[in-house]
């Protein structure tokens, strides 16, 4: 038998490299040579100082995400929601910043900060207070409220808020006193055209944060109290509503704090579906991380990394698109879900070797 | 003789536990034999492996001198061998013939169900037994009693030869019992075999012919019953002596702790407890008898902040502390030690160490003014109460769901009186747990009681309440149905009195 905590780490491994081989059959399948495209996808994502860059790029948002699904899990809810709530919170985040047009960065950032979390927060803890007062589930109405931020993101910024003299669907650039710093700014060896920026450091960060206050805090204890049991929760006078409306509107900020990234960070501006189903990718960052910010961190590299080596297929085969990605984040949620396979894999191999 | 089963070097093992460890047993075909053993001793587990639930790693099952395989219970039922277990396996909305034929439905070659055909054999092979069965009745009508028969018809109905029945007592009042005793008797003189697992040595001695006792995994006696006593028995489970009888000192009441008037609770509609009035002093052990499902649960959950009361007055140490919050009343020093501990006692992920802060977690010494927890003095808390309650293994840091239940109890009984608490509510203390943890549980309250406490005690367990209470509350139906003190307590009186009858 493996230990325990070996388990928790070798698991989600194997199921990133039993996809990878299902990929490969795949790839295989459509006449190409798995090997040469894989090398291609992971040269451009991973062996340079600019395929890392932006790996981390892509990953600072799924971070962000990732963060907010495995925070509701460990609360036993199942934030769905993480898409609407990025989308409200980046809007917020434009309009805020916009608004405040004229004062100093050392107050314009940190506000604007705060509001990204406080927007994905309420967006996320509606949510969470319908479950609490009503029973409504959460994953019903975090759905809804994803409906609802599409179609409200996407009436501000065709109508009140488009940019003039523009075909694009974006609002007016926030000020440059919004704008976090890009990574080249900092560190000079950084190439300038690299978009990644302190967005990645305050994902880093939140994760931080998420451990501390998961695993060091009695709000923590609540709340991953009331994951593992309600009816013990109750027993033990902890309220356990209120920590379903606490959980989901963390979970909520978190999701949320994508604005500061994406838009603090980035383009500068609301752009229409900039998002891109990154809040439903975090779902399989949280599940591949294992609800665990170290996990998510490693999960959303992965995935990063993906992102960032899929742009190269188009480029470079004939018979590939970067759809092949979509199937291996299939795949990979897919073996990550049925782990009870490579626990019994495990446990026979485990058996297997100690007999001879 | 003739043996019905021999099980021969059954050998079992579970990841790192050896569940069995090359057992011997011999049943007598036509006989009761009875196999007892604390909680891990792996009883269940030795006929799970008969009735095919699990493969042995190593051994041999023999049935009626014939060499066989029983590689699943529809393979164990085709060799004539049925098991009921200790949660019954019905669906309720169905009637009971309904619920046997599932899974081998009579259909006519045109594949129409014959219902008929069914009720029919089921309401022979009733009366046979002696059941009292009606095949039509719908089985959520049915006491657990009653669903206990059906569960036993459904193994006659599939020709069974040999029953296993898991603790089967367990859910049954002293009355039902006896009648349930009756029923095994009859088939025992209509040629069937049955094993009986349990725990509870009195029933042993009144029921079964003989008796193997297991412990750690191992066969460590197999006897006649008729050369066992209680005492021999307890001693070949536990490994050692048991003290029997407990250490109790005579303690004069102090002054009213808990004062209740007038409780009415309704759940759906529905009156659970309906006027309860009674009164607890310090030093005093108040027990509360009765058959589950009287009205218990929501006395508990009243007085300890799991629900709001329709009307009364919970006076406690002359404040109303009606419809408080659970947090408020764990801080009036009231504990909790609830009925179902997998439910509601501790958290099965969460350490040894955060189990025994569940409740104080968000209080000085565990938590500091800033909110963060203060793991040393977790961790010191949890080493005290490791070594003070002799939970094993005396680890602090791993998961409270891998302990045996006897420890999970303790983990849970160590954590309720660390915080000195004046009024304790203890509901099913040793439910389901070993001879060894029931001693320690049982001198515990004993203490607490000589400590001043005043000690409100749950339990369905007659032998306990008698044992342990100075006073004895009977519930029927949601209604105090009378009172005995523990001079003048009867087994026979409380029976009648827990089923209504006065």
């Amino acid at each position: 038998m493996f230990s325990k905590k070996f388990e928790i780490f070798l698991l989600p491994v194997i199921s990133v490299f039993a996809a990878m081989l299902v990929g490969a059959i795949l790839i295989f399948s459509v006449g190409e040579n798995p090997l040469v495209v894989y090398w291609i996808f992971f040269k451009n994502s991973l062996f340079s100082l600019n395929g890392i860059g932006y790996t981390l790029f892509y990953a600072t948002p799924l971070i962000f995400t990732g963060l907010s699904v495995a925070f509701g899990f460990r609360c036993g809810l199942f934030n769905i929601g993480a898409e609407g709530q990025l989308y409200i919170a980046a809007m917020a985040v434009t309009l805020v910043a916009i608004w405040l047009d004229g004062w100093s960065a050392w107050f314009i950032i940190p506000v604007c900060m705060i509001v990204s979390f406080i927007a994905g927060g309420i967006w996320g803890g509606i949510p969470g207070l319908l479950k609490a007062r009503f029973g409504g589930h959460e994953v019903i109405n975090t759905i809804m409220m994803n409906m609802i931020a599409w179609s409200l993101v996407n009436y501000l910024v065709v109508g009140p808020f488009h940019r003039e003299g523009t075909q694009i669907l974006e609002t007016d650039f926030i000020p440059e006193a919004a704008r976090i710093p890009r990574i080249h700014e900092l560190i000079p060896i950084i190439p300038k055209t690299l978009p990644l920026n302190m967005g990645f450091v305050v994902a880093l960060l939140a994760c931080l944060v998420t451990y501390l206050i998961l695993w060091k805090t009695r709000w923590g204890y609540e709340i991953r109290a009331v994951g593992i049991s309600n009816s013990v929760s109750k027993y033990a006078g902890i309220n356990v509503n209120k920590n379903i409306v606490m959980a989901m509107f963390i979970a909520g900020g978190f999701a949320g704090l994508v604005g500061i990234s994406e838009v603090m960070g980035y383009r500068y501006t609301f752009h229409d579906s900039f998002s891109s189903g990154v809040g439903f990718i975090g779902i399989a960052v949280a599940l591949l991380g294992r609800n665990h910010p170290v996990g998510v961190i490693l999960a959303a590299l992965l995935f990063g990394a993906l992102i960032r080596g899929s742009l190269f297929l188009d480029l470079n085969f004939d018979n590939l698109s970067k759809d092949l990605v979509m199937v291996l984040q299939g795949v990979i949620v897919l073996f990550v879900a049925t782990d009870k396979l490579f626990k019994k894999l495990l446990s026979y191999v485990g058996i297997r070797g100690k007999e001879a | 003789m003739m043996f019905a089963v021999r099980l021969q070097q059954i050998t079992k093992r579970f990841a790192q536990t050896l569940a069995n460890d090359a057992v011997d047993i011999n049943i007598r075909q036509e006989t009761i034999h009875a196999i007892i053993g604390e909680n891990g001793a792996g009883k269940t587990t030795i006929m799970e492996i008969l009735y095919g639930f699990y493969q042995a790693d190593a051994g041999e099952i023999e049935l009626f001198g014939k060499k066989k395989k029983i590689a699943s219970p529809q393979d164990a039922i085709r060799n004539g061998i049925g098991m009921v277990h200790q949660h019954f396996m019905l669906i309720p909305p169905m009637t009971v013939a309904e619920n046997i034929i599932l899974g081998m439905e009579p259909v006519s070659r045109s594949g129409v169900l014959q219902l008929t055909q069914a009720e029919e054999k089921i309401r022979k092979l009733s009366d046979d037994y002696g059941l009292e069965i009606d095949p039509q009745i719908k089985v959520e009508n049915l006491s657990v009693g009653l669903q206990q028969r059906v569960e036993i018809l459904k193994a006659l109905y599939r020709d069974v030869e040999i029953l296993i029945l898991d603790e089967p007592t367990a859910v049954l009042t002293p009355l039902e019992v006896k009648e349930f005793f009756q029923i095994l008797r009859r088939l025992k003189a209509q040629g069937k075999t049955i094993i009986i697992i349990t725990h509870k040595l009195e029933e042993v001695l009144e029921i079964s012919d003989d008796v193997t006792v297991m412990r750690n995994g191992k066969k460590v006696g197999e006897l006649p019953t008729s050369e066992a006593t209680a005492n021999i028995l307890a001693n070949m489970m536990v490994g050692r002596e048991v003290l029997f009888e407990l250490n109790k000192t005579p303690v004069t009441p102090g002054k009213t702790v808990l004062k209740v008037e007038d409780l009415c609770v309704t759940v759906d509609d529905k009156p659970r407890l309906k006027n309860v009035s009674f009164e607890l002093k310090e030093g005093e052990i108040l027990g509360i008898a009765g058959v589950e499902g009287n009205g218990q649960t929501e006395l508990v959950e009243v007085l300890t902040g799991l629900r709001k009361l329709d009307s009364g007055t919970v006076w406690y140490l002359g404040d109303d502390i009606a419809n408080l919050s659970a947090r408020k009343i764990r801080e009036l020093q009231i504990a909790h030690i609830p009925a179902d501990r997998a439910a509601h006692g501790f958290l099965s992920t969460y350490s040894n160490a955060d189990n025994q802060i569940l409740g104080f977690h968000y209080r000085p010494p565990f938590c500091r003014k800033n909110g963060f927890l203060d793991f040393s003095r977790i961790a010191k808390n949890a080493e005290e109460l490791v070594e003070k309650f002799d939970i094993r293994p005396p680890l602090a840091d791993i998961p409270t769901g891998t302990l045996s239940g006897g420890n999970q109890q303790k983990v849970i009984v160590a954590r309720e009186l660390s915080q000195q608490p004046r009024l304790l509510i203890i509901a099913q203390p040793t439910r389901g747990i070993d001879i060894g943890a029931i001693e320690f549980i049982h001198q515990q309250i004993l203490d607490l009681r000589s400590d001043k406490v005043a000690i409100l005690l749950i339990s369905a367990e007659l032998e306990e309440i008698r044992s342990l209470s100075d006073r004895t509350l009977v519930m029927f139906e949601g209604e105090i149905a009378g009172e005995v003190s523990s001079d003048t307590f009867d087994m026979e009186k409380v029976g009648m009195m827990m089923t209504g009858h006065h």
